[in-house]
């Protein structure tokens, strides 16, 4: 036993090996957790917003409620229609959920605290949020049915569209960090005056990541009024549920994004010296649920757009701004010779 | 032996795909196992250490081509047995234009020559992979050396897309279109007239 502790398979392969599959599984553990009780919070958030008490039967103040949910959708039958696509209609939903989890791997929650600290994070997170789009384009056709296959259209010129502006916010970004490391992100000195000229374009992002995670005011791919559930509407009991916890895995992963981005990820708000003794990574939740609130704020607020509306707002309000916001930020870098 | 392992996994997977890419009899099913070819070739990219292509490949080519290869394929409406009977008709045909294409290409191949300018460019030290990001250094060689044909190809790109957008686009006469600045510039005064009314006078 000894000799096999000392052997080299242990020392360069097992131990590495073990120690990534624990902060794989502690960060998958936590983000589970996270969306459980994100969809707690929507529904408390919502109800206070409407003055109901939202779920309040299930344990104290309804605490339980997610965890009734979780057992509830489990215990159902999946139905898959008999005109399906099986083989893609049961990967779309495990397609979704998988790469909503995987863009966790390069996410630091904390000074070097990240499972992979790549030289190049940021395409990685855009890459893979740009992945998104075909479970649901995979599940809309899969399913064989009209509302779903027209559900999956919206979204994926939708995703296709606000992938563009958001691309053109993240180069304004880097612009000001020359860097596409993520710690290399937040640990970038940024002058006041950098922060502001951003501030624009975090508007835009905000806007981006509802159209790119399918949230109100931009839930088309859903709108239960004339879709009735969209690219879901034939999926049942597991399946369902995963493509529901993707969806919240999405928004929290988005409200990430935008904290590391914009928001200084673990470092305390607005450079304070004063507030470093509380840990980074409890302001890097903080400024999380900060995001998440604005998403279920949001949601309560505005009706859902139609749907040249959105394209309008995606194509010829967002995309001409953005690019013309990443010359103006670049010309004044350059100028003022702040470039990194 | 790690780095083995993956090479083989990754380059099997990607051969195997792309080899059911032509295979598949169902379009969809092509464009799918297209993507997976894709993915798995920018997993190739990432063991030679180059990690900005192999995050462009997928942003590019699978975020955003092969989003639109699907949408169009998904849309068609195919009957499989009559694209079948078609195929051992066409066959001949097909062997013949990839005749050509290969006969043409292995000419070209043959009878390559490198300008003088790749030379000295190909002379020039390169940096070790781990003393500068290749993010850098494609940044370096792309803005500096090769900035002219990089120019290019971007007006290339965007008169091919103004090229497909003047060939499809048309006038309808007859639509009404939402003018959003009309709307904003409305005023209450240009909808609506407040009177005051006595009462027992009517209108």
């Amino acid at each position: 036993m000894q000799e096999f502790f000392n052997s080299l398979f242990w020392t360069d392969y097992g131990l590495p090996g073990l120690i990534m599959v624990g902060q794989i599984g502690a960060m998958i553990g936590v983000v589970v957790f996270a969306v459980a009780y994100l969809t707690y919070a929507e529904r408390k958030v919502l109800g206070a917003m409407q003055r109901r008490q939202g779920p309040m039967t299930v344990g104290p103040f309804g605490l339980l409620q997610p965890i009734a949910d979780g057992v509830k959708l489990l215990s159902k039958e999946t139905i898959i229609p008999s005109q399906a696509n099986k083989p893609i209609f049961i990967l779309a939903p495990i397609m979704l959920f998988t790469l909503a989890l995987v863009a966790w791997a390069v996410i630091p929650v904390n000074y070097k605290w990240v499972i992979a600290d790549i030289n190049v994070g940021v395409l990685y997170l855009f890459a893979i949020s740009s992945m998104g789009v075909y479970g649901i384009i995979m599940a809309g056709w899969a399913s064989n049915s009209k509302y779903a296959f027209l559900g999956a259209m919206r979204s994926a010129s939708q995703m296709v569209s606000y992938e563009v502006s958001m691309g053109l916010v993240i180069v304004t970004v880097l612009l000001c960090v020359g860097s596409l490391n993520l710690t290399d992100v937040v640990m970038a000195d940024r002058p006041f005056w950098v922060q502001i000229m951003l501030l624009p374009m975090l508007v835009v992002f905000l806007v981006s990541i509802l159209a790119e995670t399918n949230r109100a005011p931009f839930d088309l791919p859903e709108g239960e009024s004339e879709l009735s559930g969209g690219f879901m509407v034939e999926y049942s009991a597991m399946t369902y549920a995963l493509f529901f916890l993707g969806e919240y895995a999405n928004m929290i992963l988005m409200s990430a994004m935008t904290t590391i981005l914009f928001l200084g990820g673990w470092l305390p708000p607005f450079g304070i010296e004063a507030l470093a003794f509380v840990p980074g990574i409890i302001w890097f939740v903080l400024k999380i649920c900060a995001v998440l609130f604005f998403f279920i704020w949001t949601r309560a607020t505005f009706p859902r757009y139609r749907y040249d509306q959105l394209m309008r707002l995606g194509w010829k309000v967002f995309l001409p701004f953005s690019l013309l916001w990443v010359v103006v930020v670049a010309g004044v870098l350059l100028t003022f010779d702040a470039l990194p | 032996m790690l780095e083995t392992i993956a090479f083989y996994l990754f380059a099997t997977v990607l051969t195997l795909s792309a080899l059911r890419v032509i295979t598949a009899r169902n379009p969809v099913h092509s464009v799918l196992f297209l993507i997976l070819a894709f993915f798995n070739a920018a997993g190739l990219f990432v063991l030679l250490g180059a990690e900005f292509v192999a995050m462009i490949l997928v942003i590019v080519y699978v975020g955003a081509v092969a989003v639109l290869f699907l949408f169009v394929v998904m849309m068609l409406d195919i009957n499989f047995v009559e694209m079948r009977k078609g195929a051992t008709r066409y066959m001949p045909l097909g062997v013949l234009l990839g005749g050509v294409l290969l006969t043409e290409l292995t000419m070209l191949f043959g009878a390559w020559k490198f300008s003088p300018q790749i030379a000295q460019n190909a002379a020039s030290p390169t940096p070790a992979i781990d003393s500068v990001e290749n993010t850098h250094a494609i940044g370096a060689i792309l803005y500096t050396d090769y900035v002219f044909i990089f120019q290019v190809s971007g007006l290339v790109l965007l008169v091919a897309m103004i090229g497909a957008i003047v060939l499809t686009h048309r006038v309808r006469a007859g639509v009404r279109h939402q003018k959003v600045s009309d709307q904003v510039n409305r005023k209450i005064s240009d909808s609506m007239d407040i009177q005051s009314i006595k009462p027992g006078s009517g209108a």
